[in-house]
């Protein structure tokens, strides 16, 4: 039997607010254990929690970059259950009218079509706090520096296929919440993660299978291992004639399998019901105006401009706008490259990321900078340099020997294009290698190349390859008549 | 002999008749004297309440006092005060100092007040007898057999007895009402979200809200104009500013009108308490108001609908009682689950207990639409009921009570009959609106108090019928035989 997959993600990420989403107190990660929890977060006898608004105005360029509903009146509710890392017994959460409903997100699927995904929902929470299981022998740490901290939690539909295609639209999710500002999107440190739910059926039903959700995938990786291995698991589980339960389980990544979490864990009525300390929030036009204004550009546009303005291809679009300092860095770069769009994304693509993955450097600490990159490749398009040598320009650059016009100078890289001086070089190559000449002449055509490499040999390397191709081929040819 | 207003005080002071630390001192001694039988205090604050008096003292002496600059008062031991014990009359909370000032502590402080203790209460506030507290039942000065109400009823007692000139406390079914009308006193009780609710550990966060207890409705104008005002830290406070209520006391009554709804005087209504509060219709209409029939149809339904709306955002509130972070702990649990069902089981009384579980019901799946969501649409349609009159009427008038106090040991073990004492109260917390309860006669022995209710932020339209009232009538200044019984009179 062919089997269908249907996959719905709850992507939570953390809103990089200044202070915590209902107290003032900072966010900053890595801090000592309870030492950012003020008396709100600790969830103390008498406070009361005050919405953050700027978590308020994030949440809104979600919703307008998604192209979603954005709620006028939303509702925040508390969701009610006793763990030791919930200082307050409850987390406030939005439940039944959440500020942002119906929007959507385009991802470019892996044969080149692209798919339109629903985003049912996206809505405000604070975070809990962590508990320590390990750090202390027979007991457990509470660290609240995270309780309160804001999250949005965005919920596809269940339109995802595949496992490829729910990375790829947690890769999308991830791209677009950093261009907006709205989050660092660190998974390692828990500010960008997911659940998965996942379900299947016989290829062509309507119906939806019995569905299994996957807990706190914190890695791309790990979601497509995860989902992929659930996928198998239940085929597996119906093909033998059994039936997938309903079940929350975690991903085990070091044996790459699911297992359940136990079921004491997952048995909660949470007991939602509007939190009668915070009024309904109430988001007037004036203030969506004022968060419209303030939008970046998003992806889908820069995409777009980057085939428009620059005639790029597809795939070179995805990578290099992948992040906003991405598409920055290959705009600056390519100032005034007009007809040489095509060089900058390879240099973009090409040196500066092996550079960057080699070296473990994120782009906005890149040693080279987009003016220096810019630089070189002006010296490319002008034949001071070749390509070739360009690239140890670029590793000297990398190393901070200065910039390309200077590297160039010192190292004496500068290409020889003067036709009398190359034309000297032709004649000698040509005259200590009559058996070749001889050949090519007979109509061994290739071994031009090798009277190529002779000439580079001679020169160092600096000579204009495409002057020495024309010299060449002109005196062998003139020669033979 | 009768007791001094806190604007009788306030003159006193600024004349210099006497200082903040004398009538600190006396204050003290009362207590010390008269608290061992009423059970009024849960803390009392000797040596800060007489560095506040001295400090207060300096500030009258510098011509910088306000009218409310050392003037002896005692909080429910609800309100959190930094460095004090903020039991709210619970086990569970019976070892907490709080590490901050609730918003009506520091804006009382900031005023002057001199904070002389912290009273007994239900606890958490849930109770209408004052027998629900883990330090044991407050007696009624007027008869020490007798109930002074709840839950702050140590607040009522406390300043019924004379022992102090004003209390704050908190009123979430009528429990600064209700205690006012059984002790002979002004209970008052503003507009949801008039005086912020930062720092009032939450029983029912939709219902609560801080008032005073005072002998007059003019004390009552006086320390709001303290304690009421936009509170950035309480998103449900009102940003409205605050009128100066007691400088529109005097406002004639003339041509306005009081509603009387029929429904406040059905059977269950004491026929002495019936007779003082027609009495004290009549005495409004002596001052011109009209009075006026209306009719209430469901305010019977506020009892059921309080006690699904309030035990279900009790049960909530309560949940981070849970012995991790502060607050009573059982001292050898050996998992997560026992610490939590030991701490809970051995820190919360039985009344705390059963609303927790009613709330906890009434919000569970299944349950919750039946419950809660009904619960929610007929509180709509009591508000609305309610608020509807103040199109016709300037303020509604009514007993606030069905009986006077009644016997400690009487209800305690029939929660029903228990909830159903607030039937006349209940609906203006269902409402969010202001209420007052002045005292009116007396059955038997017993004081009686008269209800006055006003439209939303209608606090100054109630204090001045009060005011007038009061102005007309002496019952405000009755008080118990218990009363001032110390010998440290000045």
């Amino acid at each position: 039997m062919n089997w269908e997959t249907v996959i719905g993600l709850e992507i939570h990420t953390q809103l990089a607010t200044q202070s915590k989403i209902f107290s003032g107190e900072r966010t900053t990660y890595g801090a000592e254990p309870n030492t950012q929890a003020c008396l709100v977060d600790l969830g103390y006898p008498g406070v009361l929690p005050v919405l953050n608004s700027e978590a308020v105005a994030m949440a809104v360029k979600f919703g307008l970059a998604i192209g979603a509903t954005i709620e006028r009146r939303s509702v925040f509710a508390r969701k009610n259950y006793f763990y030791p890392d919930l200082p307050k017994g409850y987390q406030i959460s939005q439940y039944e009218l959440p500020i942002v409903s119906r929007g959507s997100v385009v991802i470019q699927l892996d044969d080149g079509g692209q798919k339109r995904v629903g985003i049912t929902r996206a809505h405000l929470e604070e975070d809990a706090g962590k508990s320590l299981h390990e750090t202390f022998k027979d007991q457990t740490g509470i660290d609240l520096n995270r309780a309160g901290t804001p999250l949005l939690e965005i919920v596809s539909e269940p339109e995802l296929s595949s496992a490829a295609e729910a990375a790829t639209y947690m890769r999308k999710i991830h791209q677009l919440v950093r261009y907006l500002g709205i989050s660092d999107g660190n998974m390692q440190e828990g500010s960008f993660r997911c659940d998965a739910n996942i379900s299947v059926r016989p290829s062509g039903d309507t119906e939806l299978g019995t569905r299994a959700e996957l807990k706190n995938l914190n890695s791309f990786r790990y979601v497509e291992k995860a989902i992929e291995f659930e996928i198998e698991r239940q085929i597996d589980v119906l093909e033998d004639g059994g039936k997938v339960v309903q079940e929350t389980r975690l991903y085990d990544s070091g044996k790459d399998e699911t297992r359940p979490m136990r079921s004491k864990e997952e048995a909660n009525d949470y007991r939602y019901f509007p939190d009668p300390d915070l009024l309904p929030l109430e988001i007037d036009e004036a203030l969506l105006d004022s968060i419209k204004e303030s939008m970046p550009e998003l992806p889908s546009e820069i995409e777009e401009r980057f085939a428009r303005d620059y005639g790029l291809n597809p795939v070179d679009i995805q990578i290099l706008t992948a992040s906003s300092e991405d598409a920055k860095f290959f705009e600056a770069s390519a100032e005034g490259l007009d007809g040489n769009y095509e060089l900058a994304a390879n240099w973009n693509k090409g040196e500066l990321r092996a550079a960057l993955n080699r070296e473990g450097v994120t782009i906005s600490d890149s040693p080279v900078s987009p003016a220096d990159l810019n630089n070189l490749l002006q010296r490319i398009i002008d034949e001071t340099i070749s390509g070739k040598t360009a690239k140890e320009v670029f590793e000297a650059m990398w190393a901070g020997e200065g910039d390309a016009d200077q590297i160039i100078e010192t190292r004496g890289l500068q290409q020889i294009s003067d036709v009398a001086a190359l034309e000297k070089v032709v004649q000698q190559v040509i005259a200590d290698n009559p058996e070749q000449a001889g050949q090519y002449r007979g109509g061994k055509q290739k071994l031009l190349g090798f009277f190529v490499g002779q000439v580079m040999q001679a020169t160092g390397g600096k000579a204009n390859p495409a002057e020495v191709n024309k010299l060449l081929r002109a005196r062998l040819d003139a020669d033979e008549n | 002999m009768d007791r001094l207003t806190v604007s009788q005080l306030s003159a006193g002071l600024r004349s210099g008749e006497f200082s903040s630390e004398e009538l600190t001192r006396q204050s003290l001694a009362r207590i010390e004297a008269a608290n061992p039988s009423l059970n009024a205090f849960i803390t009392v604050m000797a040596e800060e309440a007489l560095t506040a008096a001295r400090a207060a003292d300096r500030r009258l002496a510098s011509g910088k006092a306000g009218p409310l600059t050392g003037i002896p008062l005692a909080h429910k031991d609800i309100f959190c005060t930094a460095g004090t014990l903020t039991s709210c009359g619970s086990r569970m909370l019976a070892n907490f100092v709080s590490p901050y000032d609730a918003t009506v502590v520091s804006k009382l402080a900031d005023a002057g007040i001199v904070v002389v203790g912290k009273t007994n209460m239900d606890e958490f506030a849930m109770g209408s007898s004052n027998e629900t507290s883990y330090f044991g039942p407050v007696r009624n000065p007027w008869d020490m057999e007798r109930s002074p109400g709840g839950s702050s009823g140590g607040s009522a007692a406390a300043v019924a007895a004379g022992l102090v000139p004003a209390a704050t406390g908190t009123d979430t079914g009528g429990s600064i009402r209700q205690p006012a009308a059984f002790t002979g006193i002004t209970g008052f009780k503003p507009t949801y979200g008039r005086v912020s609710r930062y720092g009032m550990v939450a029983f029912a966060s939709s219902l609560d809200q801080a008032g005073t207890l005072t002998a007059t409705a003019e004390d009552a104008a006086l320390l709001m104009e303290a304690m009421a005002g936009f509170d950035a830290r309480d998103s449900t406070s009102a940003d409205q500013a605050v009128p100066a209520y007691s400088s529109m006391l005097d406002e004639t009554l003339a041509g306005k009108t009081i509603g009387v709804p029929q429904e406040y005087f059905d059977e269950g209504l004491d026929s002495d308490c019936e007779r003082a509060i027609r009495d004290a219709l009549d005495v409004f209409v002596d001052l011109g108001a009209k009075i006026t029939e209306l009719t209430l149809p469901h305010l019977a339904l506020s009892v059921p609908t309080y006690y699904i709306v309030a035990p279900a955002e009790c049960s909530s509130n309560l949940s981070r009682y849970d012995g991790i972070r502060f607050g009573y702990r059982h001292p050898d649990a050996s998992d997560i689950g026992e610490l939590y069902t030991r701490s809970r089981q051995e820190g919360f009384g039985a009344e705390v207990k059963r609303r927790i579980m009613t709330g906890t019901y009434v919000l569970s799946a299944g349950y919750y639409d039946a419950y809660y969501l009904q619960a929610q649409k007929v509180r709509r349609l009591i508000s609305d009921e309610l608020m509807r009159c103040f199109e016709d009427v300037d303020i509604v008038a009514g007993p606030t009570t069905p009986t006077p106090a009644f016997g400690l040991g009487e209800k305690i073990d029939d929660p029903v009959q228990m909830y159903l004492n607030d039937i006349y109260t209940i609906a203006v917390n269902l409402a969010g609106a202001p209420g007052i309860s002045i005292p009116c006669g007396f059955s038997g022995t017993l004081p009686v108090g008269l209800q006055l209710i006003g439209p939303h932020f209608g606090e100054a339209t109630l204090l001045n019928f009060a005011h007038h009232y009061q102005q007309q009538t002496d019952w405000h200044t009755k008080t118990p035989a218990l009363a001032l019984n110390d010998g440290a009179d000045k």
